[in-house]
């Protein structure tokens, strides 16, 4: 399971303090505690500055960095700051997101043609949110052969099919999980990656919706998540939803998290 | 005046069923259209605006009432005016330019409507202009806003300068909302309000509209 940890998002008041206070420290020790509680990719976000977010999330990459070895996820809707960011990324970045919205796609591709970087490829377009699995897959099929077409291999790319609040709809989390059963069957390789937290948007307990949503992709083939590290329920759900998954040979990593006090006393 | 208490609690129950089967007796009792919309449903939809801000109800509940009421509303439609259907207000509301959320608009245009305001809904992605040429054109007396993303909010902005430039701020109260907008950023921009659920800009508007 591919975990990208979701903490250093300027949105979080906090964050936003310590990147205008140019405070490396604080960064840094969110860095590596999100690494050490199992993040492969620490997802940076500075989409709230507006016109100062290229230098913002230039100095946040740089600065995540030099604290630890794992790349970034460079989360921005704006391609001029993806850009900034992945020209001083130290090895290979990964890309929060593409999509089927003109602006967007006509922007990033070139960026994305012919390299190695990863993206996450986000299931929406200029028509606005897609409500069903099969709009989805519309989206996707789209998307992942203008991508393919531009020589960026199918294993760099991970589907995010749009996570919507079930409060609103009480089918949207079956099609998200059947849309990601369908990505998995429609193409080889391809890799699939969302954040969790909107499927309980509006309703309360949002950690059990969330974690039981989940396992429930998890069953449907997700094999990625932006999520918070340092929320060990979450991490132990993800950890036993894999194995049960038949993702974990030997139960290793289950019962590594076991000996790690993970799942608790 | 007469006692709308079960039509109440029916509609905070949310059962289509049983609240039509209310409005039917009431309209058998000879009451009038217009006082079991107000005094009974409206006055209803109120207090399930009151309880989602509070948090005591969910989007999902308040969603099941607000069908409950757009059922029994058919029943009481033949016989109201125009004017009894939107005594509270006309509001174009839309998602701002380069946004294409629409699930907390869609939540707010919902509870207008239920609580008796005439919504005029110009989807996402909607150009300052299209906003004045609407409030213009149909003479609306409310401009909601929603943006999503911390990118479009600077467009709510572009749009209330629009609606100034068109000699129109005066004939509108102007609301935002969004995650990322706040009361702060309502009172940068020059809006008259801010609300953070469907709930509390019903509450809001019917103040503001007095």
């Amino acid at each position: 399971m591919l975990i990208v940890g979701e903490l250093i998002n300027a949105s979080r008041k906090a964050i936003a303090a310590a990147v205008e206070a140019r405070d490396r420290d604080v960064i840094q020790k969110i860095a590596r505690d999100q690494v050490e509680a199992g993040a492969d990719y620490v997802d940076v976000n500075a989409g709230v500055f507006l016109e100062r977010e290229p230098e913002y999330l230039e100095w946040l990459v740089k600065t995540v960095q030099s604290a630890v070895k794992c790349p970034c996820c460079i989360d921005s809707p704006d391609p001029k700051a993806i850009e900034a960011a992945v020209a001083v990324h130290d090895g290979t970045a990964m890309i929060n997101s593409i999509s089927l919205e003109k602006e967007r796609l006509d922007k990033l591709l070139p960026l994305l043609a012919g390299t190695d970087l990863k993206v996450v490829a986000l299931c929406m377009s200029d028509e606005g949110m897609p409500e069903t699995a099969n709009a989805r897959m519309a989206i996707a099929d789209r998307l992942v052969n203008a991508l393919v077409q531009k020589n960026v291999s199918i294993e760099n790319i991970h589907v995010d099919p749009l996570v919507q609040p079930i409060s609103t709809n009480i089918l949207f989390g079956v099609e998200f999980v059947d849309t990601i059963e369908r990505m998995g069957a429609s193409y080889d390789g391809i890799h699939t990656l969302c954040g969790l937290s909107n499927i309980s948007f509006g309703l309360p307990k949002r950690h059990l919706l969330n974690q039981t949503f989940v396992s429930m992709a998890i069953a449907k083939g997700l094999d990625g998540a932006i999520v918070n590290p340092l929320d060990k329920r979450m991490m132990a759900n993800i950890i036993a939803a894999e194995a049960l998954a038949g993702r974990d040979e030997y139960c290793t990593e289950y019962l590594a998290a076991y000996r790690a006090g993970l799942f608790g006393v | 005046m007469a006692d709308f208490t079960q039509i109440i609690e029916t509609l905070i129950a949310g059962d289509s069923g049983a609240l039509e089967g209310l409005v039917k007796k009431a309209l058998d009792d000879k009451l009038a259209a217009k006082e079991v919309l107000n005094d009974g449903l409206i006055k209803g939809m109120d207090i399930i605006g009151e309880k989602m801000q509070s948090g005591d109800m969910f989007i999902p509940e308040v969603l099941r009432s607000a069908n409950a009421m757009s059922s029994a509303l058919e029943l009481l439609r033949p016989l109201l005016s125009d004017e009894d259907m939107s005594v509270s207000g006309k509001v174009v509301i839309g998602t701002v330019k380069g946004d294409l959320h629409d699930i907390g608009k869609n939540l707010v245009k919902m509870m207008l409507e239920t609580a008796g305001f005439e919504v005029i809904d110009l989807g996402v992605d909607v150009e300052p202009k299209s906003f004045v040429d609407a409030v213009k054109e149909n003479k609306m007396n409310v401009l909601a806003l929603s943006a999503l993303l911390t990118t479009t909010m600077p467009v709510m902005k572009q749009t209330v300068d629009a609606i100034t430039e068109a000699g129109l701020r005066n004939d509108v109260k102007i609301l935002v909302g969004g995650a990322p907008v706040t009361p702060q950023y309502a009172d940068q921009i020059g809006a008259d309000g801010y609300a953070a659920d469907a709930g509390s800009a019903t509450l809001l508007l019917k103040k503001l509209m007095g």
